[in-house]
């Protein structure tokens, strides 16, 4: 692990809601967007010189497209119920990592050139003039919020932030003023097709070492296919399911679900990440050029179905707006959800009986659940009412025997962010990245302690990389989150595997 | 920003990483491992050497499970995983391992 050049919160048995202490979080900005990963956006390529206006401009066009984002800025009464929900906010104790303190920043532009009060009694209603200074600000504390939503939980006017944060990133960057993170990851999906910029080689080249390494360890031969025109299912996943750990762990459990389901499958060069970080950065063309990759791949490929990988904010876009974005998916089975997430696809099979597994081989662990913020506050699975906290739980009690939750207040529906979603995951955040993390890390410890828990399992590639660095800073190991496909993966037992009965009758040379 | 190496200039990124691939020479792994206060060893130039190999032929980092694979069969499976890199590369094989073979930055949700 880095050294830490900022202070790690301690952890304690709970998360008190600090005293404000301004500006704590202040000197903290992204690196920002170089010409390069802005021009191929549509993005200028850096800060225009009548960026005073031009901004103005932007969120005049973004109130008259977004009825959300003109409601949000009227609503708010300055209730308080957001103020101690945000884990940015509750770690760094600056008043700009509130919600509404987040909001406000935006706010109190448009209340200055949009309202009339604000016009004519600034002083009275908290409106201010747009300066540099505020420019500066949105871009340091639009870039502390993971978007996560968990604010808009106990909003009793239903205020996004996320929203707010989205659109304040869209006028940086219509301004010439983006964030080298996102932009330069956006730039790489139009390019490469994936946010990694993995090329087609390197993708078949990891995936055969995949295919290898499964018949090594069961003697059956699992296919990762790649661009298999025909195959009755397109799957799109994170490109760190090809690259990192534990993610790639997933994607095995991925393979051998597809195959013990004895259905086609194949993933896609072109269509090669489910990310699409044009959410993050509140760009509707970018989101929605990136998401038409995933059409295109579907048609070419001529599949009937598309199942997403586990990715937390992919299954947003994938489940709230994959269909105005890219569709209509008419060419697809009208049998399956348009799309469906690999943990619905697995629990159905779960379901029907058609997996066997052997859950002593996750024995050795005792596993809880993140809720991975996209999926806990935007999406479903399944057709009832919290089937994305259920089947994903279902899924892990299915192949494991010890599994607990964590303290009800911080999963489900008020599950607390990784602290590292909405475009945070860079090295340059790092600080903000471990800070926000600090209440997921005391539950995690709780159970821990209380539970005797020893791993947390999630389905979000964001997620899984984000512990997997922030971990170490509290004292826990980067291994201690696992994928729940690799759980899966572990106890899968495939026709006609290996096991240690087959070793056990070798040894003893068959008395049948 | 730049670095020094043998007396010439290399410029780097914010975040330190070779502006130009081309520029590299084994002199900036050990100016760049010395700023983290590392010294390179033998072990160290395997992964540097492998990283680069790869990224020639493919033009990117190899994942860390092809990484680890590698490592493993070279050196024997118990050096084949992430604990042994990491312990050479405290900052993750991924990106520091990449920035003192001069390899661009890996990107994304990794």
């Amino acid at each position: 692990m880095a050294k830490a050049n900022f202070d790690v919160p301690e952890l304690k048995e709970y998360v008190d809601v600090p005293e404000l202490v301004e500006g704590t979080m202040a000197h903290l900005s992204p690196f920002i967007a170089k010409p390069d990963h802005n021009i191929p956006l549509g993005f200028p390529g850096e800060l225009v010189e009548d960026w005073h206006d031009k901004a103005l401009e932007k969120l005049d066009d973004l109130r008259s497209r977004y009825r959300s984002l003109q409601v949000y800025l009227d609503a708010c009464v300055k209730c308080g119920a957001c103020t101690d929900k945000c884990h940015y906010y509750l770690s760094t104790k600056d008043p700009k990592n509130m919600p509404v303190g987040r909001q406000d920043l935006l706010r109190k532009v448009y209340r200055r050139y949009n309202t009339f009060a604000g016009k004519y009694f600034p002083w009275l209603v908290g409106a201010e003039d747009l300066t540099r200074e505020t420019l500066d600000d949105w871009y340091s504390y639009y870039h502390q919020c993971s978007q996560c939503r968990r604010c808009s939980v106990f909003c009793p006017y239903g205020i996004d932030t996320a929203e707010i944060s989205m659109a304040a990133r869209e006028i940086l960057d219509s301004v010439g003023y983006g964030q080298k993170y996102c932009n330069e990851i956006i730039a790489k999906v139009h390019e490469k097709g994936n946010n990694l910029g993995l090329p087609g080689p390197a993708i078949l080249d990891t995936l055969e070492g995949l295919e290898e390494d499964v018949e090594e360890e069961t003697g059956v031969v699992v296919k990762f296919p790649l661009d298999v025109k025909g195959a009755d299912i397109l799957l799109v996943t994170p490109s760190a399911d090809f690259f990192a750990e534990p993610h790639v762990d997933g994607l095995i459990g991925y393979g051998k679900v597809f195959h013990e389901a004895g259905i086609s499958w194949t993933l896609s060069t072109t269509a090669s990440e489910a990310g699409n970080f044009g959410m993050f950065i509140g760009s509707y063309e970018n989101m929605r050029k990136v998401a038409m990759r995933i059409r295109t791949a579907a048609l070419e490929l001529g599949v009937k179905r598309i199942v997403f990988g586990e990715c937390g904010h992919a299954w947003r876009v994938a489940y709230a707006f994959l269909n105005t974005l890219a569709g209509p998916f008419d060419f697809l089975d009208p049998k399956y959800p348009v799309p469906q997430h690999i943990c619905e696809f697995t629990y159905d099979l779960i379901q029907q009986g058609k997996l066997n597994f052997d859950k002593s081989a996750n024995d050795d662990m005792t596993l809880t659940f993140h809720d991975s913020c996209n999926v806990a506050r935007a999406t479903r699975m399944g057709d009832k009412p919290g089937g994305q906290f259920d089947i994903p739980r279902a899924v892990i009690k299915a192949v494991c025997n010890n599994y607990v939750d964590m303290d009800h207040e911080t999963i489900g529906e008020k599950t607390f962010c990784c602290g590292g979603g909405g475009g945070l995951l860079t090295d340059d955040l790092m600080e903000i990245r471990v800070k926000g993390a600090l209440p997921r890390m005391t539950a995690l410890q709780n159970a821990i302690k209380e539970e005797g828990v020893t791993h947390m399992a999630a389905i979000c590639a964001i997620c899984k990389s984000q512990f997997t660095k922030v971990l170490p800073y509290y004292g826990m190991d980067m291994d201690q989150i696992v994928s729940v496909h690799q759980l899966v993966s572990n106890a899968i037992i495939l026709t006609g595997q290996n096991t240690d009965e087959d070793d056990a009758d070798d040894e003893s040379d068959g008395d049948e | 920003m730049a670095i020094e190496v043998n007396g010439k200039s290399f410029e780097t990124d914010e975040e330190g990483y070779l502006v130009n691939l081309s520029d590299w020479e084994p002199g900036v792994a050990d100016v760049m491992a010395k700023e983290d206060d590392l010294e390179l060893t033998e072990e160290h130039w395997d992964i540097i050497n492998f990283l680069r190999e790869y990224y020639e032929e493919y033009q990117i980092a190899p994942a860390v499970r092809v990484l680890t694979k590698a490592v493993g069969k070279k050196l024997g499976k118990e050096k084949g995983n992430s604990k042994y890199l990491y312990a050479l590369f405290p900052y993750g094989p991924g990106k520091q391992a990449c920035r003192f073979a001069g390899l661009p930055k890996p990107t994304g949700c990794i």
